[in-house]
């Protein structure tokens, strides 16, 4: 099912070399019909309520005030994209809460991967991976459990790549926009055979997230920093997004309480602010902060975190 | 120097002062190891990034920084125009005791470095501010500050590449393309870069 032959790591050469932005001006049937055939692009007809385009994002840059950004759960991404044929590290769609309905302006094989979203074809339900010829619809409706579905093209997502990376980051607004009706992608060409899975075995979205927690660098500014994250209970708060996930409940309480300069922050860092209450940052974080952070969840357990819709119970097991 | 843990890939390194951030930077820096994914300075602390496993490389050059001596390297030299026009030019100028001729003659006639980036990309912490401009942030900050302002707060000058809100006192502005991801560097500035501002009509 996970068959890796077609993205080695030696395979670095971008899914696609041709680097348009996304085209909003072929908005009339007119405009559409005028638009050669053989264009490789599919035309989004609804996004749900974001669509996003991300790839492994531009680790690297957070000298330069840059977040990583990239798709929360990269895993996903990673098989979607082995699952037509593209390279991992390609650029594909990351739908929250579904409700995405696309149209293929050429042949191409898609893939979803993520949550069990149920996936239409000209409206009848298909199982992914699977082939759209020219002018056929894709839709997807509302995962069942999770947050995230990730949808990757053969050929990838061919927009303009920033800072090495076409990764949409909601904090900085480098990327392109969150997908807009209308709007119309570029593929690049495929570079590899699609696999021939035809059963995916969905995200499982556990009730409850039991995240290890590698204590540092600030658990001095607090006391007894492993009895409280052991002890505490929290819930994922409807205030998270790509930044950072907002966790409601027990406070945490600090010994320091003098300013910290801003340092520098990793993916996965828990910080905790004056009201004491966690925010876990993602992908899109800030590079530095000026609250401790007490401890780093580790990357394994990060992508379960892009898939934690609100009120998901939280707690930590701190490791010395 | 003393090393904090960030994670199964990282490692806060917490030092005194802005030269010793310096020092630590420039030393990671010229090492070019390759398992180095991120390298952050910020005012006390810089934070290195590694690929899984590449720590122990990183200890091992950490080992050999001499917090006293900085790496001799030739930092990239750059020279911002800048029209001082700003709105609190005169406030600057009246906290420092002087004309604003004068508070744009010590801006210009004194050397920068970048000693970190941060708050937005491209956003270029500079240190070496002449004493009388070292001055406290506004008391309200504005809910926008347009994009190529030049700024002073505490140690610190800057340049904010986009609008943002911001607390700096504002002396001029800048044309300068200071940050666009489309360009290779997207950042005008980066770390241990030397810095001059010039007065342009």
């Amino acid at each position: 099912m996970t068959a890796n032959t077609a993205a080695t790591p030696a395979d670095r050469t971008p899914a696609a070399t041709d680097g348009t932005a996304i085209d909003r001006s072929a908005n009339t049937p007119a405009d559409r019909a005028a638009t050669d055939r053989a264009a490789r692009t599919v035309t989004v007809l609804r996004t749900g309520p974001q669509t996003l385009v991300q790839d492994l994002g531009r680790p690297g840059h957070a000298h330069l005030g840059v977040p990583p950004s990239g798709a929360l759960d990269q895993p996903s991404l990673r098989l979607a994209n082995r699952l037509v044929g593209n390279p991992e590290h390609a650029a594909g769609l990351e739908v929250l809460l579904g409700g995405l309905h696309l149209r293929a302006d050429t042949a191409c094989t898609v893939a979803v991967t993520g949550p069990c979203t149920p996936t239409l074809v000209n409206g009848v339900h298909r199982d992914s991976p699977v082939h759209l010829r020219p002018g056929d619809e894709l839709a997807l409706g509302t995962p069942t459990g999770g947050l995230r579905t990730y949808v990757a093209l053969s050929g990838g997502i061919a927009t303009a790549p920033e800072l090495g990376s076409r990764a949409t980051d909601l904090l900085s607004g480098i990327g392109p926009a969150p997908l807009q009706p209308h709007d119309v992608l570029p593929l690049g060409t495929p570079t590899g055979i699609p696999t021939g899975a035809d059963v995916l075995v969905p995200v499982q979205v556990p009730a409850e997230l039991d995240l290890p927690l590698l204590l540092g660098p600030r658990d001095d500014w607090f006391d007894d920093p492993t009895g409280q994250l052991r002890h505490g209970r929290w819930t994922v708060s409807d205030r998270s997004n790509r930044v950072g996930l907002r966790l409601q409940g027990t406070p945490l309480t600090r010994t320091k309480n003098q300013e910290l300069p801003s340092e520098g922050l990793v993916t996965g860092a828990v910080q905790v602010p004056k009201d004491g209450l966690p925010v876990i940052f993602l992908a899109d974080h800030p590079t530095t902060g000026g609250y401790p952070v007490i401890g780093v969840v580790p990357p394994r357990a990060l992508p379960l975190l892009g898939q934690a819709r609100p009120g998901t119970a939280v707690r930590f097991r701190p490791q010395g | 120097m003393r090393l904090r843990r960030c994670g199964t890939d990282a490692v806060l390194v917490e030092v005194d002062s802005l030269g010793e951030v310096e020092a630590v930077r420039a030393a990671v820096h010229a090492a070019a190891l390759p398992e180095v994914v991120e390298l952050v300075p910020a005012a006390r602390t810089v934070l290195i990034g590694a690929r899984p496993g590449g720590l122990a490389a990183v200890r091992r050059v950490l080992e050999t920084v001499d917090l006293d001596h900085r790496v001799e390297s030739q930092p990239r030299e750059v020279v911002i125009p800048v029209v001082y026009d700003g709105p609190d030019l005169g406030l600057v100028a009246e906290t420092a005791g002087v004309e604003p001729d004068e508070v744009v003659r010590l801006h210009t006639s004194a050397s920068y470095s970048v000693a970190f980036c941060g708050f937005a990309p491209g956003f270029a912490y500079l240190v070496g501010l002449p004493e009388p401009l070292r001055q406290a942030r506004l008391d309200s900050p504005r809910t926008k500050v347009p994009a190529g302002s030049v700024g002073v707060a505490g140690e610190y000058t800057a340049a904010y590449p986009r609008a943002t809100p911001g607390g700096w006192r504002l002396i001029g502005r800048t044309d300068a393309p200071l940050f666009d991801p489309r360009r290779d560097p997207a950042a005008l500035l980066q770390p241990g870069d030397r810095v001059r501002f010039e007065a342009t009509a």
